[in-house]
This record gives structure tokens, sequence and C-alpha cells, in this order.
């Protein structure tokens, strides 16, 4: 039982994080249709941010306070993302639309070979540690000596995950831009003639993505303590797995996908065997895109001729 | 962007002067933490920053330079192509120069050991013959073997390399533990790679497009891992040693008087077992490359490029797609485990490492670089690109440019990356974008690759 809720805890942290990911892939996927191949490596790509403007921010600047300088890391890891994302979308998929289906694909493919690989070469193929930061846990049960506890830096990825969704949620249904945005995913050239800005729109929605996969991005420092430049490809698949589990295209199935492989993993860790824990997400992604690909919450895919 | 009139056509400095600034505060944006920064770890363990102020400044510059040229030179160029009348496209018979430069490039790989030989002398050529015509060849064949799959039959395979990966351990693991020939096991591993290409593609007969792509892809990265974690079959991480080498019709390359060397009555060198894996691997590719042309002109072949056209229209007139599809995938498999099994054996020494995502990208690049379908384009792409970065490990001055740290490898894949984006931009077709049909009407002619939808669903 301890065991279980412990796990159900680390679960659901783990899941925040893929979720995060996982709306990015699930928005770029409804709006034009394609895997954002690189999206994995976006998020790898925002934890290296994160964890430079951590060191100029404790080391240099001497800031003491450890909440502070995430608040400040989250904001810039925020920026500095958008950017590259905006960048890949506007040089790497834009030319792109209209070409062969398979060509977007590919160029993202590409596009995350390079990412993971620039990461390597500018920053080094090692391991990058940050101290441990945020120590404190709350224990919540105890007995024969195995507690369950609780700790800071969980309660803070909760919070901070579950109010920037509050967010997100408030853009994406209430503001023009995210009926521009759902105008788009319903029929573009639609939107298009009844005077919807399409590149803007399919750019802000590369940047929202991007935003959610940096605060993911630090998280994922903050909660590990180490990154590395491999570090996009496991998490982006199993985010990705995530938004199709949830159905792709659907926004609250992205976050209970996410949720649900986070679960899994955890449990499948706790219970059955560590070393397998990937082969389990994959056979999930396998697995669901074969038998469900609508996912739980997705319209089911009609082929038009 | 571009003018309309060859008036409008002229240099306007200012824009581009505007555009290089952009590109130039962009490029700041882009490369300020990732180059302006380095993590480096000290004497202690802890991660402190360096700056590198220099590199990101010339990092900056080039991409303005970039940008200059692109809006001073490339794009009045572009613009002048773009206003010249259009002249009608003549379908020209497929020309004899390029049949010539197939016997010539033939010719070539047939004589290499011996001009390798030739101009480094016995021991120098290993070298040679082994890093650049094993090694390219193995990326040959592979891209052959992948082309079938992406650029005949339009089905995007992210896990070629599990295939790769069954043949290596197939080989390995009966050749160590039965004792079984090189020659019995090369076409028994290509059969039980074709068998797990039925089997990953049986569940996939339904999907298309990405998610296809995506779930080979856990596939390839499922049987990666479970290579790893199933220790007590394939030796997990440790991999596999010891892979008894193949021998020439019985008789081993060893020293002893039963060796090669001693039978032939020549002086011992590692070199002639070298030769003798060009030359298998130089058949193995040439033998995929001979079934794929021919097959292409089969019934099977037909339905492959039809699938990859249009798979609604393959469907509604009759074509199995399920048999289609699953021919593709077996036969693409089969040479991905020829080419596995030749591996372990030239290697003697196989382990998970070798078979990660990377090395499907790195094969798919190759495929998507030289132009999916264009079995010459694949090949030059190979040549280009494994050979380019092997030549760049050995020139000098790019060690005094780039510090004496410079290892070329290290940028392949970054570069691989950048050219698959770029070449899906500039060249959707890859660098040979002209196809020869397989069924024509009274003459073959080429046709642009642009023709060819690869696809469209």
């Amino acid at each position: 039982m301890e065991i279980f809720v412990q796990q159900l805890i680390n679960g659901l942290t783990l899941g925040s994080i893929y979720g995060l990911i996982a709306i990015g892939y699930t928005m770029v996927f409804g709006i034009i249709g394609m895997v954002n191949f690189a999206h994995g490596d976006v998020f790898m790509v925002s934890a290296f941010v994160a964890l430079i403007a951590f060191l100029i921010l404790t080391t240099w600047l001497g800031i003491g306070s450890v909440v502070l300088a995430l608040l400040i890391v989250l904001v810039i890891g925020m920026i500095f993302t958008s950017f590259v994302s905006w960048a890949i979308e506007r040089y790497a998929y834009r030319p792109l639309r209209g070409s062969f289906r398979l060509a977007p694909l590919i160029s993202a493919i590409g596009m995350s070979i390079f990412l993971m690989n620039f990461v390597q070469v500018a920053q080094g193929p090692r391991n990058k540690p940050v101290p441990p930061m945020l120590q404190e846990v709350i224990v919540l049960m105890e007995r024969d000596g195995y507690a369950v506890t609780l700790s800071y830096k969980q309660i803070i990825i909760w919070l901070v995950t579950a109010a920037l969704l509050a967010c997100f949620w408030f853009v994406v249904t209430k503001t023009a831009l995210g009926r521009a945005q759902r105008a788009c995913e319903q029929d573009r050239r639609m939107a298009a003639l009844l005077g919807v800005d399409v590149d803007r729109t399919i750019s802000i929605t590369f940047i929202i993505g991007a935003a959610l996969a940096a605060v993911a991005g630090t998280m994922y420092l903050m909660y590990y303590g180490v990154v590395s430049f491999s570090d996009g490809f496991v998490p982006g698949v199993k985010a990705f797995t995530a938004a199709v589990l949830g159905g792709i295209g659907s926004l609250p199935g992205a976050v209970i996908g996410g949720l649900l492989i986070g679960l899994i993993e955890t449990m499948w860790s706790a219970y059955f065997s560590i070393d397998y824990k990937d082969v389990a997400a994959f056979s999930i992604l396998a697995i669901t895109l074969i038998f469900l690909p609508q996912g739980i919450l997705g319209r089911p895919e009609v082929e038009k001729v | 962007m571009r003018a309309d009139t060859p008036e409008t056509a002229r240099v306007d400095f200012v824009r581009a002067a505007k555009q290089a600034v952009f590109a130039g505060l962009l490029a700041l944006a882009l490369f300020l933490p990732l180059i302006g920064f380095q993590t480096v770890q000290n004497m202690r363990n802890e991660l402190v920053l360096e700056t590198r102020w220099e590199l990101l400044t010339v990092m900056i510059l080039l991409i303005m330079a970039a940008s200059l040229l692109t809006s001073l030179v490339i794009e009045p160029w572009r613009a002048r192509r773009a206003a010249r009348p259009i002249k009608p496209v003549e379908a020209a018979p497929p020309s004899p120069l390029r049949r010539w430069l197939t016997s010539a490039a033939l010719g070539f790989v047939l004589v290499f050991p011996v001009l390798a030989i030739a101009s480094n002398g016995l021991q120098g050529s290993i070298k040679w013959i082994d890093n650049f015509g094993i090694q390219i060849l193995i990326y040959v064949m592979l891209g052959w073997g992948l082309n079938i799959v992406v650029g005949l039959a339009g089905l995007l395979d992210l896990g070629y390399v599990a295939f790769f990966a069954v043949g290596s351990y197939s080989y390995a693991l009966l050749a160590k533990t039965f004792g079984l020939s090189f020659w019995l096991l090369l076409p028994l591993s290509g059969i039980l790679a074709a068998f797990w290409g039925v089997l990953l593609g049986f569940p996939v007969l339904r999907l298309r497009g990405d998610y296809l792509a995506i779930v080979t892809l856990a596939f390839g990265e499922i049987i990666r891992l479970v290579l790893i974690n199933w220790v007590d079959f394939s030796n997990g991480y440790a991999g596999i040693s010891g892979i008894p080498r193949p021998t020439f019709f019985g008789i081993p390359f060893t020293a002893n008087d039963d060796g090669f060397s001693a039978v032939f009555g020549l002086e011992f060198s590692p070199v002639y077992r070298t030769i003798f894996l060009y030359y298998v691997i130089l058949g193995l590719a040439l033998l995929t490359a001979f079934v794929t042309v021919r097959l292409r002109r089969l019934p099977v072949g037909r339905a492959w490029e039809a699938l990859r056209e249009d798979e609604i229209a393959c469907r509604s007139l009759g074509i199995n797609t399920t048999n289609t599809k699953l021919t593709a995938f077996a036969l693409g498999a089969m040479f991905g485990g020829f080419a596995g099994a030749f591996f372990a054996a030239r290697q003697g020494f196989i382990s998970p490492e070798s078979f990660t995502f990377m090395e499907s990208a790195m094969i798919l690049a190759i495929v998507v670089l030289g132009g999916m379908g264009s079995q010459l384009g694949v090949a030059i792409a190979a040549i280009a690109m494994i050979g380019g970065t092997e030549i760049m490990r050995d020139l000098d001055f790019l060690r005094a440019v780039f510090g004496s740290g410079f290892d070329p490898t290290q940028y392949r894949m970054l570069l691989f990356g950048f050219a698959m984006v770029v070449v899906m931009i500039w060249k959707p077709r890859g660098l040979i974008s002209t196809r020869e049909p397989s069924a024509f009407l009274k003459e073959r002619r080429a046709v642009s690759g642009t023709l060819v939808k690869e696809g469209h669903g």
C-alpha cells in the first residue's frame, strides 16, 4: 500500500512533465497534421538553457533563493525555447507545406538529429549535473520504516503544471487566438478565407508548445538534477505516446495521456522490471497506434479520397 | 521575395542589409545560451560556466554573411531564372552517359583493392579497403535495402536497423553456438530478418505515413532494448565477442600452415581477409541492386510504386496491399539481415551500441539525400557522407583550423541532420531527382522527380 501511494505520487509528477510535452505534439498535429519529431529535442534544449540560466543566476549573480532563481530560469527558458521553436517552424517546416506527405516528417527527423548533435558538440557529451536543490520532504505516512514522502519539488511541479494548464486552457477556449487556432484545426483554407492569419496562428501554436516544453524541461532538470544531450529522445517518444493515447489533437487527452504514461511507467518499474520500463512505453505506443489510433478522447480519423 | 519582372529584379542593398541584421539578431538569440556559454566540470566535479564570445561572434558573422549572400546573389539569380520563359520540357530518353557512368563506377569498385594496394602497398592498403571500401559498401547496401521500403513502396521505416541487428545476432549466436559456417548462416540470417520483417510488418499494415514511421521506430527500439536487457540471450551491453570470421571456402585467413597465405604460397598478411570481405560485401550490394532492378519490372515492383503513389487507388484497382506491403518489408529486412550477418563476421564483435536509432536515421538520411527510389543517388549519398567524413579525419589543415582534438565524425550526424532539412526544402526529391519509369508506352523516358508523387494518399 505504501509503495503504491509513493509510486502514485512519483507517477503523477512524471506524468505532469510528459503531459506538458505532449500538449506540444498534440497541438501541432491537430493544426497541421504532422508529427513534430523535433519536439522532444526542443524539450532537451530547454533543459540545457535552464541549466545555463540557473548557473548564471546562482554562481555569477549570486541569487540565494532557489525558488526565485527557478522562477527566473522558467521565464528565460520559455522565451528562448519559443525562439528556437519559432525558428524551426519558420525555416524547416513552413517551406514544406504543400510538399509531398513525408517531407515535413523527414525534415523534422533531420531537425531532431541536428538539435541533438548540436547540443552534443556545443556542450559536450557528458551528463550535466546540477547541485541538488529543494531537498525537503513531507512525510505523509510511515509504517515498518517505509515512509511515503512528498517532496517540495513534486509539489512545485504539480502547482506549476496546474497553473500553466489553467492559463493555457483559458487561452485556447476564451481568447481570439484560441478561436483562430481551433478554426485552423478544423479547416485551414476556410479559416484563411475568413481572415485568420494561418501562418501566424501556426507559429504561435509552435511557440505555445515550446513554452510548455520549456516548463517541462526546467522541471525535469530540477527533479532529476541531471541532463544530457540525448535526454530529448526517450521523453519525447513517451510524450508522443501520451498524446496518441489521449487522442491526438485533443488537449485534455494529452494531459490525461501524460498522467497515464507517467503512472504506467512508475508502476511498471515498481512491480515488474525497471529494465524493461522503456520497452513497456514503446509497446504501449505501438499497441495504441495499431489498435486504438484515435486514442481515448480523440475523434476517429476519416479517410477522405 | 521574388521579382515579377526583370526591372524589379535589381539588387536591393537596403533590404539585404536589413535582412542580414535580422538574421544576425536571430542567430544571437538562438546561439547565445548554447554557444555563448559552455558548461564544464571543474576539479571538484562541479559544473561551472565558461564563455565563448569569439565563437559566438564568428557564428553570427557567418550567418549574416550567408544571409547577405542569399539576398544579393542567390535570390536575384533565382528571380532571373524564374523570369525566363519556361521551355516545354522535352522528355529525353535516358542518356547514354548515365549507362556509361554506371559501367565505369562498376569497373572502379571491382579493381579498387588492386588500386589501393598499388598506391599504398600491402599493409597500407588495409585502411583504405576497410575504412572506405567495406564501410561505404555496408551503408550502400543498407541504403539500397531501405530504398525498397521507403523509396519504392513509400513506407517510411524508422526502425530499419532492427533488421540489421537481427542479422548480426543471428550470425553471431548461431556461429558461436553451433559452429555453422558463414556461407550457410548468411542466407539463414537473411531469412530470419525477413521473417522479423513480416512479423513486425503485419501489425502495422493498417497504418500509413507518420504513424507507420513512429511504430517502426518503436519496434526498432524495443528490439534494441531487449538485446540490452536479455543478458542470458545476447550478453547485454557487453555484446558478443570472438565471433567466427568467414573463411575462404573452408580455408581460414590465419598465419597457420593451413591458412590462406600458406595454401596459396603467399607471405602472411591480414590484407587478404580484408580484400576477401570487400568482395563479399560488394557481391551482396550488387545482389541487392540487381534484385531491386529486376523486381521493379515484376508485378510486385509495379505494385510497390503504385502503393507509394496512391494507396486508395491501388486498393480500388484490386492490388492486394497487404501482400505488397509485406513483401516490401520482408525484402528490405532480408537485405538488412544479409548486411547484418556480414557486419558481425567482419567486426568479430557486436553489441547493442551499434544498433541505435541514430544508425536508422543515418541510413534513412542516405536514402533521402540520394533521392528516394534512386539507386545511383543512394550510392552517391553513401559515398559522400561516409567517405567524406573519413577523408576529413585525415586532413591536416582542418586540424590546424579547429584545433588538434578535431574529430569530423563528431560532426557527421550534425551534418546529416542539417542536410536532411536542407534537401527537403531545396530538392525534396534528393540529389538524383530523375526517375526511370518501370512501365512505359513505346519508349523509356526519364521522368523528372517532381512528377512522382510519393505517397500522396
